[in-house]
């Protein structure tokens, strides 16, 4: 199962990241947000699955589809062209995966054997609402501003003179 | 038997295709899909760390749904200021963006 939804994830971010229509691109990038919502499903984190749902296959999915509507014109089949370090960030993302693949299996992880929890949105409020209500709070701050924020940037200036 | 390593590569290699996305496009809005595709694979570590290195503590779940209430407001204002120069430019080409540079 692990690698079925690996192999989904991987294959759709790839052809995100390849495809030269940024609109096909932004329907990859929904799709890799929904492999790795199935991914939380299977490290038994359901209520995070719920939120990579919510949050990012259905708003940012949203958002970035108006703000192509709200930019692009001209032919869709090039919106989405390589800049001239392609082969640079090429080379840089394949050195990092293959850096990455022999520190993960040359490093020791203290791995427990005991069982995950049944259910995890108990204690994910619990801790929420008690250890980290401060953090909780800034972050509820946090989106306020960001949202107040992008309306003032994305609205129209008016000249005064 | 899948284990934790199996998931440590597979979020390293999801986030290097976000880095090679964030890094090789030019449109200004291919960019912030690579970067959210990078935050995204930041998230399955911290699950996967929580569900198998301190198993019964959901720290890691908590921490991960702070990174994701942070990813949507950083993508609502890159998606805002990428409008509004459309606005003056009339385009998201990155290699346009050039009025800061002497």
């Amino acid at each position: 199962m692990f690698w079925i939804i690996a192999v989904i994830t991987l294959g759709s971010a790839l052809l995100m990241v390849l495809n030269r229509n940024i609109f096909h691109s932004a329907l990859y990038m929904v799709v890799t947000f929904i492999g790795v919502a199935a991914t939380y499903v299977t490290l038994q984190a359901d209520f995070m699955a719920a939120v990579q749902v919510l949050v990012y296959a259905g708003a940012i999915a949203i958002f970035v589809i108006f703000g192509i509507m709200l930019t692009v014109r001209g032919n869709m089949k090039q919106t989405n062209l390589f800049s001239k370090s392609a082969a640079v960030a090429g080379l840089l993302s394949l050195a990092l995966i293959v850096i990455n693949w022999f520190m993960v299996f040359r490093t020791e992880w203290p791995v427990s054997s005991a069982a995950p929890p049944e259910e995890t949105v108990n204690q994910i409020a619990e801790l929420m609402l008690t250890k980290y209500v401060v953090p909780f709070e800034v972050a509820a701050i946090l989106l306020l501003v960001a949202l107040l924020g992008a309306v003032i940037i994305a609205k129209e200036v008016k000249k005064t003179s | 038997m899948i284990g934790l390593e199996h998931y440590l590569i597979f979020s390293g290699t999801l986030f290097c295709i976000g880095l090679f996305g964030a890094l090789a496009k030019r449109n200004a809005i291919a960019i912030l899909m690579g970067l959210e595709i990078m935050l995204n694979s930041v998230n399955i570590n911290l699950v996967a760390f929580s569900r198998y290195v301190t198993t019964g503590d959901l720290t890691g779940q908590v921490f991960a749904i702070f990174v994701v209430a942070v990813a949507a407001a950083e993508v609502a204002v890159g998606l805002a200021l990428i409008v509004s120069i459309y606005r003056n430019r009339t385009s998201v080409n990155v290699e346009d963006f050039d009025w800061l540079k002497w």
